[in-house]
């Protein structure tokens, strides 16, 4: 069945079976790569996105829940050319060694700046903790969520 | 003339009533303690056990706050109350505390000082405990790291922040005393009850209360809603769709999870957490007590655990999770079973019918007491926000789908639930429970689902689900 979706502002038209979990059409129909496939059991947080603003495990999400809503990936946050605050921040802080898991921590990090856009250190922490990172960046990965925090509300770092 | 000594006489007896009201509420001061304390480590590690039937870290601790140093809000009906200090610091714990003043507060809730504790802190159930095992408490409580942590204030309105108050609700509604043993029954029952109704204070979340916060006798463990979560029966009420026996009580209460009845989750987390560093020989009598609150099943009830467990085993069987069809594979299925069916089959099937063993496999439906229950509330909580993995150790985990699924999907999926997998009457106010719960209308607070080896020294308490 075709389902209509809203990736990163544009309407998408796919056809699949409405059982295929979001991250497989992204990845597979629509060629936006950013959002990984870690665990496959909702537990490594590596194919987080947005929808509607809040952060959904992709992996897990079958399509037929998002007919018409509004889905951001990481590539939704801007481009090699000109990164968002998010990523700008994360590239500022050096915050990645592997990458796998970073598109994941930006989307999840996004949402909560988004909801709360003075999220303290302990926001940031709680909300992160269900995001893994194999390399032991987290240290970075906090700072550079701190920076976006700071780049969004126009403050500089 | 006549009204006038009318009013006088109504204003003497009013004010003999005030005054011996008054002194009835009045409690002594009990002297601050200058001494260090010897603290006997046997004394000590007994107490430790003790607290941990108590539960007294998940009270005593503030999310991310040091273990005991209290300031945990409690959000009641009447007001916002906060967990005081019990780690032996001497300006904001309980330093100065003797081990009689220990004793009273246990025994009669009246701080050192003289006043009187507000009963969030259960002393209608700790009056019950034994000498000894206040001795024992107080021993390890003292033995704690003192903490700097003054309790932050109440909110409570008036008149109920005057605490010579609560002296009124004690004379309707409280009895102190030790326990009691029942010549009766044997050591081990007693023990088992002595825990139950005393220190483990069961019914402080699984007794229904009155308007004014006090145990309502008659529906003992009857199951009651609080703190955003169901806490079922535990009585021959027991809405488990296979019943109990010690045994399984004994390894769950331990455990934090029975292969055939589910995981321990919501408030009862932090319980079986704490549960698992006690002595097995109370869990044992504790579970031998409850079981036999809970009865002997009735042969139909049997009947009825049998066929849920012969369900599961078919269904695990006949459609193993990768085949299972969708209702309509072809379309977003139009009636609202039919997309709740979809739904289950596409987002949760594939953990819970995959037929492995707990607590690392989803629980087959069919013997979920959440979908059995008289309330949506906890399987509406564990949908959205799933089971927080236990810290640094393996345990039941389940990822929340709050985000995935709006109110309508939400609603949908459970009713489909409670159609396909139990024999109850749907339930009449899912919708609202769905939105008030989506919206944040209801607090729901989250604990790891831990069980299996986690320290009393961590509450593991989360206030912020994962949104």
């Amino acid at each position: 069945m075709a389902v209509t979706l809203r990736v990163n502002g544009k309407e998408q038209s796919v056809e699949t079976e409405p059982d295929t979990p979001l991250l497989y059409v992204l990845r597979d129909d629509l060629a936006l790569n950013g959002a990984k496939y870690g665990c496959g059991l909702g537990q490594c947080g590596a194919c987080t996105v947005l929808v509607d603003d809040k952060p959904v495990l992709s992996c897990l999400t079958p399509l037929m829940l998002l007919e018409g809503r509004s889905i951001t990936t990481v590539e939704g946050l801007g481009t090699v050319g000109k990164p968002g605050p998010m990523q700008q921040a994360f590239i500022e802080e050096q915050a990645a060694q592997c990458g796998y898991c970073i598109p994941g921590m930006m989307m999840r990090a996004e949402a909560l700046v988004r909801r709360n856009p003075d999220a303290g250190d302990t926001e940031i922490r709680d909300a992160l903790e269900a995001n893994l990172c194999r390399c032991g960046t987290h240290s970075r990965i906090l700072k550079a969520v701190a920076r976006a925090r700071d780049l969004k509300r126009g403050g500089g770092a | 003339m006549r009204f006038g000594r009318i009013f006088l006489g109504l204003t003497v007896l009013v004010l003999i009533a005030v005054g011996g009201f008054v002194a009835y509420a009045w409690k002594s001061e009990i002297p601050a303690q200058e001494a260090q304390l010897q603290i006997d480590p046997a004394l000590r590690a007994r107490g430790e056990q003790l607290a941990a039937i108590g539960n007294c870290v998940t009270c005593h601790t503030a999310p991310g706050g040091k273990p005991f140093a209290g300031g945990l809000a409690l959000n009641t009906p009447f007001g916002t109350i906060h967990s005081t200090n019990i780690t032996p610091d001497r300006n904001s714990g309980i330093g100065t505390w003797s081990e009689a003043a220990f004793g009273r507060s246990m025994r009669e809730g009246v701080d050192r000082e003289g006043n009187h504790l507000y009963p969030a802190f259960p002393y209608d159930h700790f009056t019950l405990v034994s000498d000894e095992d206040n001795r024992a408490l107080y021993a390890y409580l003292m033995s704690l790291p003192a903490v700097d942590a003054p309790t932050p204030g109440n909110s409570l309105p008036f008149p109920i922040n005057h605490r010579m108050l609560v002296a009124g609700w004690k004379m309707l509604f409280f009895r102190p005393g030790a326990y009691q043993p029942d010549a009766a029954h044997d050591a081990a029952w007693n023990q088992g009850k002595y825990l139950a109704e005393g220190l483990g204070h069961c019914g402080a979340c699984h007794t229904p209360r009155n308007a004014l916060g006090a145990e309502i006798a008659e529906q003992h463990w009857d199951g009651a809603e609080l703190e955003g979560w169901h806490a079922y029966a535990i009585n021959e009420k027991s809405p488990a769709p296979v019943p109990w026996d010690k045994e399984k009580l004994a390894f769950y209460l331990a455990n934090g999870f029975q292969q055939i009845r589910g995981v321990s989750r919501g408030t009862m987390a932090p319980v079986t957490t704490n549960l698992g560093v006690a002595a097995p020989e109370d869990v044992s009598a504790l579970a031998a007590y409850v079981a036999d609150r809970m009865g002997t099943p009735s042969p139909e009830r049997i009947a009825k655990g049998e066929q849920a467990l012969a369900k599961a085993g078919e269904t695990s069987e006949a459609t193993p999770a990768s085949a299972a069809p969708t209702a309509d594979s072809q379309a977003i299925p139009s009636s609202a079973s039919a997309r709740g069916q979809a739904i289950y089959q596409s987002a949760c099937a594939s953990c819970h019918e995959s037929g492995r063993a707990l607590p690392h496999g989803g629980l087959n439906f069919h013997l979920s007491t959440a979908v059995n229950a008289p309330s949506p509330q906890n399987i509406i909580n564990v949908s959205l926000y799933g089971l927080p993995a236990p810290e640094g150790e393996g345990g039941p985990i389940m990822p929340g789908f709050a985000g995935a699924l709006d109110a309508g999907q939400l609603t949908d999926l459970i009713a489909y639930l409670r159609e396909e997998f139990s024999d109850q009457p749907a339930w009449p106010d899912l919708s609202t429970r769905v939105e008030d719960t989506i919206s944040g209308k209801t607090r729901v607070p989250l604990y790891r689902s831990d069980g299996t080896a986690a320290s009393p020294t961590d509450s593991s308490v989360r206030t912020t689900p994962w949104l």
